[in-house]
């Protein structure tokens, strides 16, 4: 593999690699909390900090893990920064982190997240992957608020909680039930791939 | 009664995959053959149903009585990964036939997400010792059945006209949501 800019390395997440579309990585929480805007940015933003740090950890201790224990000490940081993550929404963010309920702690077994850690922070030196991470994880952030918007645009009438359309429409409640959100992402992998097919 | 009721819902109403969204990467992916999505459906009942004994007792007899709530998620998932490698260990010693049947799922079931999240979901509702069981062995059970009908339905899909950019993963979540959308009419069977 030829040694990417580290302009490429941070794009990669958005589009080529994209997470969710790409790689099918993290499935559960995308279908999970996507009812609603906030509740995708939320899940989005508590992941990316836990990649974050995750990979900022791990590339700078890789040489010190032997590599038989590697996924167990991998699991150990992850959970570290998801117990902090989990913490903080249920001090500053009592709603959301209700909301979200069982799917924060669920962040440790985000394939994403032990996906990167494996495959990039214990090979990489650790600019490249804090920039790795970054754009996972806001790549991960795009897809989950592009879902949770149309998700609650279409099944409440609402967009980050504002009402959004008149009277006139009457929301479709199966897409916040968990059909919609099978449904919704089918659809919109298919057009990713559609786009994707465009432009090569 | 109460048993029963818990059963059910774990089973068919709250199911794990189609309503939990759980354990969907393992949904998607070894769903294609029937015969090892039942083999996947098994591992994951096991696991599960033995999870669910091992984080009630350390929830209850160890997190708890010393205030160390905010350990779970560390503690679970340890548990976890070391409870797979032990089945790993001793299935393959006292039975090599069962450890045939389950080949690579059983590794493969530490970073599925059904099972944390099935430790989570028991020590959310507060279950007794009895119904963490019952509920173990029915999430278990349900994720079977959901992963053993998708299954039926993809080998029947392979053959089908898809059109070409939903191809893969696109068209097995849209089955994937009808099949939620069949499972919603359970809701009603309980109270």
């Amino acid at each position: 593999m030829a040694e990417k800019t580290i302009n490429q390395e941070f794009t990669k997440g958005l589009w080529s690699e994209n997470p969710i579309f790409r790689q099918l990585l993290g499935l559960c929480p995308t279908l999970a909390v996507t009812n609603a805007g906030v509740n995708g940015l939320a899940m989005g933003a508590a992941t990316t900090f836990v990649l974050l740090f995750s990979s900022i950890v791990i590339s700078s201790i890789k040489k010190l893990i032997p590599s038989q224990v590697r996924i167990a000490s991998f699991i150990v940081v992850i959970a570290t920064f998801v117990t902090v993550a989990d913490r903080f929404l249920a001090a500053f963010f009592p709603d959301i982190s209700k909301a979200l309920g069982p799917y924060v702690p669920l962040i440790v077994v985000n394939c994403i997240i032990l996906g990167r850690q494996e495959a990039f922070s214990s090979k990489n030196p650790v600019f490249r992957s804090i920039i790795d991470a970054l754009g996972m994880g806001i790549g991960f952030t795009i897809s989950l608020l592009i879902l949770s918007s149309i998700r609650e645009i279409l099944g409440s009438g609402t967009f980050f909680g504002m009402p959004l359309t008149g009277a006139w429409f009457k929301p479709w409640l199966i897409m916040i039930l968990p059909p919609g959100a099978f449904f919704t992402l089918g659809l919109l992998m298919g057009i990713f791939n559609y786009l994707d097919k465009k432009r090569r | 009664m109460e048993l029963i009721t818990i059963f059910i819902s774990a089973v068919l109403i709250n199911n794990f995959v189609l309503h939990y969204f759980l354990g969907i990467c393992p949904f998607l992916g070894v769903s294609r053959r029937i015969d090892s999505a039942f083999s996947m459906g098994l591992a994951v009942t096991f696991v599960m149903t033995i999870t669910a004994i091992v984080s009630w007792i350390i929830n209850h007899w160890i997190l708890i009585p010393y205030h160390l709530d905010y350990l779970q998620i560390v503690s679970f998932i340890l548990v976890i990964a070391s409870l797979v490698q032990l089945v790993e260990m001793f299935i393959r010693k006292t039975s090599p036939p069962l450890y045939q049947a389950l080949g690579i799922y059983l590794p493969l079931i530490t970073t599925n997400c059904a099972i944390l999240g099935l430790a989570l979901l028991a020590a959310l509702k507060n279950y007794g010792f009895i119904e963490t069981i019952i509920f173990g062995l029915g999430s278990g059970i349900g994720f079977t059945l959901a992963i053993v009908l998708m299954a039926g339905i993809r080998e029947q899909l392979d053959m089908a006209d898809v059109p070409e950019i939903l191809k893969g993963p696109g068209i097995a979540l849209i089955t994937a949501g009808i099949m939620a959308l069949g499972f919603l009419g359970f809701t009603g069977m309980l109270k």
